[in-house]
C-alpha cells in the first residue's frame, strides 16, 4: 500500500490543480453533475442539467432580484446579543463571532434588510442568510424584519420577505419563539398600511419561520424544490412511524396542496414580483391621500393611541 | 375515581414516608395503638421534604412536574373555575380537532370564550386528544373561537398545556405552519381582551398560537419553551441524553421568563406541585385570573391591540442579568 501511495499521489495531484481547481467547478447537490461556475453564475446558480436550485446567499439573492443588481442595505438596529448567556458543546457568543466571520458580514446576523427597485418600482426586501446559523430567528433577525417593515411603510414600497431558515433561533431560548408574534405585528402593519406583503419561500422554510410571517403574504411565491413545512420530516416519520412520500413538504407538494400561489424558477422571479407589484400597489395620488394617518399607527410611539380602524 | 398517585424519581423519599404514614394508619386501626403522635410528626416531616424539594426544583425537574400525569388539565380548569360551559366544535373546513377544546363559559358571572390545548388524563382521553399536540384544524377552530369572541366583546382566556404542535404527515399537508401562523396573528388582532394561563407545558409554536395575548400568566412549576430539552439536546447536543442540561440552558422555568418580561406574573402553586391539591391550584389561578381580566375588561379595543403589539416588540430588549 505505501510504496504505491509514495509513487502515485503527486502524480493525481498535480493532474488535479491543473484541470480542476475546487471554484472553477461546482458539484450540483442533486444530480451531482459537475457545473462550470461561470454557467452557474450565468443561471442564477440553477444547475443548468437538472434543473435544482442551489441554495445562494442572501447578497446573490439581492442582487438577482433588484433591477440591476443595484441596492442600498440598511444598518440593523443593535440589539442584546446573547441574552440567556447560553452554552451547549460551544458557548453561543462564540457560535456568533463563528459564523460572523465565516459569512463575512461583519456584525450582522441571519438577515440583511435593503431597499432598491424591482421593475422599476421601489420595493424593500428582508432576506435570510440560511449560511448564518441555518438562518434562525432570533432578536436580531426579528428586530431587523420589524426595521424592513417599518421602512417599506415610510417608503410605501411593498415588503418582500424571503425566508431561507431552519427555524427559531434555540440558542436564544423563549425570546427566539417571541419572534413568531414579533413578526406577524411587523406584516400586519405593512398590509394595514395598504401595502403588499409578498414572501419568497426558499429551501428551507421550516419550524417557527414558516409558522409565522412566512405564511402571512398576500402572495407566496415558492422557489422549485424548496422544502417548506413546520415539522422536520425526521420527527413525522419518527411519530408517525411510516415513510413519507418523495417530494413530501417540497414547493410543488405545498402548491398541489393549495398551501402557495406559485412555483416560480429563480431566474423569473423578477419579472414575476415585478409584475405583482404593478398589480398590488395603488396610484401614487391615493397612496398619499391615506399614507399619512396609516403611517403615524405603525411607529412605535403612537402605538398606544392607535386608532380602531380595518 | 380512585387514582393511585404517581410519583416523580426525585419524590422518592417523600413516596416512601407517605407510605411509612399509610401503612401506621393501617396498623393503628387494626390494633388500637395510639401513634397520633407519630405520624403528626411524621407529616410534618413530608410537609419539611416538600418544602425543601418544591422549593428549589432544578429546570429538568419542573419540565417532569409540568408533565406529571396527575397535574390538572384545561378541561379541569374549565370545570373547576368556569360556569355554564357550552362547548363548540369543528374549524368549519376540514374537521373537529379535540386537542383544543374551546367555548362559551361564565366567568364570575360574566361571558367569556375559553380555549385550552387539553392532554387528556387517562389511555382513553389521551387519545381523544391526541395527547394535546393539535392539528391545523385546532389551531382553525381557536382562530374561529376567537373571531367569535370578537364578535360579541366577549373576553379570551387561553389555557395552555401542549408538548407542541402535531407532527404529522396530514398536518403538513393541510397546512400546520399556516394554522399556527394565523392563529397567532388572529391572537394579536382581537379587538378583546385576552389572557393566557401556561397550566402545563408551553411548547413552541403549538403554545405560541394560543399565547400573544395582553397578559400572560404562568403556573409556579409550568415551562415555556422555544423547543422540548429533548429535542434540543438531540439537536445541540446531538444525543437526547443531555436533556436535562439543555433544559437549564434554555431558561424556560416560570421564573426566568418572569425575568426576561415574556410573561407576567406567576400562579402560586400548592406545597408538592399542582397535583398534589387540585383545589387549592384552583383557588390560585382563580385568584390570579380575576385581577388580570378586571385589569383589561372595559379598555376600548383598539387599545387593547395596539398595547397587545405594544408589549410584544418590546420584548427581548434585555437579557437575563
Amino acid at each position: 500500500m505505501s510504496w504505491l501511495d509514495n509513487i502515485m499521489r503527486p502524480k493525481i495531484r498535480g493532474l488535479g490543480s491543473r484541470e480542476a481547481p475546487d471554484n472553477l467547478w461546482v458539484k450540483c447537490d442533486s444530480c451531482g453533475q459537475m457545473i462550470f461556475h461561470r454557467e452557474l453564475e450565468a443561471n442564477h446558480k440553477v444547475c443548468n442539467h437538472c434543473g435544482h436550485h442551489l441554495r445562494i446567499s442572501a447578497n446573490e439573492r439581492l442582487t438577482f432580484l433588484f433591477d440591476d443588481g443595484e441596492f442600498t442595505v440598511i444598518e440593523q438596529p443593535e440589539t442584546v446579543t446573547d441574552p440567556l448567556k447560553f452554552r451547549d458543546r460551544k458557548r453561543y457568543s462564540d457560535r456568533l463571532k463563528e459564523a460572523q466571520s465565516k459569512t463575512g458580514t461583519g456584525k450582522s446576523d441571519a438577515i440583511i434588510v435593503a431597499h432598491g427597485k424591482i421593475g422599476g418600482l421601489p420595493a424593500v426586501i428582508a432576506v435570510f442568510d440560511f449560511k448564518f446559523m441555518g438562518g434562525s430567528m432570533g432578536i436580531a433577525v426579528g428586530e431587523a424584519f420589524v426595521s424592513a417593515a417599518r421602512l417599506a411603510t415610510l417608503q410605501e414600497a411593498p415588503l418582500i420577505a424571503i425566508p431561507a431558515s431552519g427555524g427559531a433561533r434555540m440558542q436564544e431560548g423563549i425570546l427566539s419563539l417571541m419572534q413568531m408574534p414579533r413578526t406577524v405585528i411587523a406584516v400586519e402593519e405593512v398590509k394595514e398600511a395598504g401595502l403588499p406583503v409578498i414572501v419568497l419561500l426558499t429551501d428551507p422554510t421550516t419550524g417557527g419561520v414558516s409558522a409565522s410571517f412566512a405564511m402571512l403574504g398576500d402572495i407566496a411565491i415558492a422557489e422549485p424544490g424548496a422544502v417548506i413545512g413546520f415539522a422536520g420530516k425526521r420527527v413525522i416519520e419518527d411519530t408517525i412511524r411510516e415513510n413519507l412520500p418523495e417530494g413530501f413538504q417540497s414547493a410543488e407538494y405545498l402548491l398541489e396542496h393549495g398551501m402557495v400561489d406559485m412555483v416560480v424558477p429563480r431566474g423569473e422571479l423578477r419579472d414575476t414580483i415585478a409584475r405583482l407589484i404593478r398589480h398590488l400597489i395603488r396610484p401614487k395620488a391615493t397612496a398619499e391621500v391615506v399614507a399619512l394617518p396609516r403611517t403615524r399607527e405603525a411607529l412605535p410611539d403612537a402605538s398606544s393611541a392607535a386608532p380602531a380602524d380595518g | 375515581m380512585l387514582r393511585m398517585p404517581t410519583f416523580l424519581d426525585f419524590e422518592k423519599p417523600i413516596a416512601e414516608l407517605e407510605g411509612k404514614i399509610e401503612e401506621l394508619r393501617h396498623l393503628s386501626d387494626g390494633g388500637g395503638l395510639n401513634i397520633s403522635e407519630e405520624v403528626t410528626r411524621m407529616q410534618e416531616k413530608v410537609e419539611r421534604m416538600l418544602r425543601t424539594t418544591y422549593s428549589k426544583l432544578s429546570p429538568w425537574q419542573k419540565v417532569l412536574v409540568a408533565r406529571h400525569p396527575d397535574r390538572p388539565h384545561a378541561l379541569d380548569y374549565i370545570e373547576a373555575l368556569f360556569d355554564d360551559f357550552i362547548h363548540l366544535s369543528g374549524d368549519r373546513n376540514y374537521g373537529e380537532d379535540d386537542a383544543i377544546v374551546g367555548g362559551l363559559a361564565r366567568y364570575r358571572g360574566a361571558s367569556v370564550v375559553v380555549i385550552g390545548t387539553e392532554k387528556g388524563h387517562d389511555t382513553e382521553s389521551r387519545l381523544k386528544h391526541n395527547f394535546g399536540m393539535a392539528r391545523p384544524e385546532g389551531y382553525r377552530k381557536a382562530q374561529r373561537l376567537m373571531r367569535l369572541a370578537e364578535r360579541f366583546g366577549l373576553p379570551i382566556v387561553t389555557l395552555v398545556d401542549t408538548s407542541g404542535a402535531y407532527p404529522g404527515k396530514g398536518a403538513e399537508e393541510r397546512g400546520q405552519a399556516e394554522a399556527i401562523a394565523r392563529s397567532i396573528e388572529v391572537c394579536l388582532d382581537v379587538r378583546v381582551p385576552t389572557v393566557a394561563v401556561v397550566i402545563g407545558e408551553g411548547g413552541s409554536g403549538g403554545a405560541m398560537a394560543l399565547a400573544a395575548t395582553n397578559t400572560v400568566l404562568m403556573l409556579e412549576h409550568a415551562v415555556y419553551s422555544v423547543i422540548s430539552p429533548e429535542g434540543c439536546a438531540s439537536i445541540l447536543w446531538r444525543t437526547s441524553d443531555e436533556a436535562e442540561t439543555a433544559a437549564d440552558a434554555l431558561k424556560l422555568t416560570a421564573q426566568n421568563l418572569e425575568e426576561l418580561g415574556v410573561i407576567d406574573s406567576i400562579v402560586p402553586e400548592p406545597l408538592g406541585g399542582a397535583h398534589r391539591n387540585r383545589d387549592e391550584i384552583f383557588e390560585a389561578l382563580d385568584n390570579a385570573l380575576d385581577p388580570a381580566l378586571q385589569e383589561l375588561v372595559g379598555l376600548d379595543g383598539g387599545v387593547l391591540r395596539a398595547k397587545r403589539r405594544e408589549k410584544f416588540l418590546e420584548m427581548g430588549k434585555k437579557g437575563l442579568s
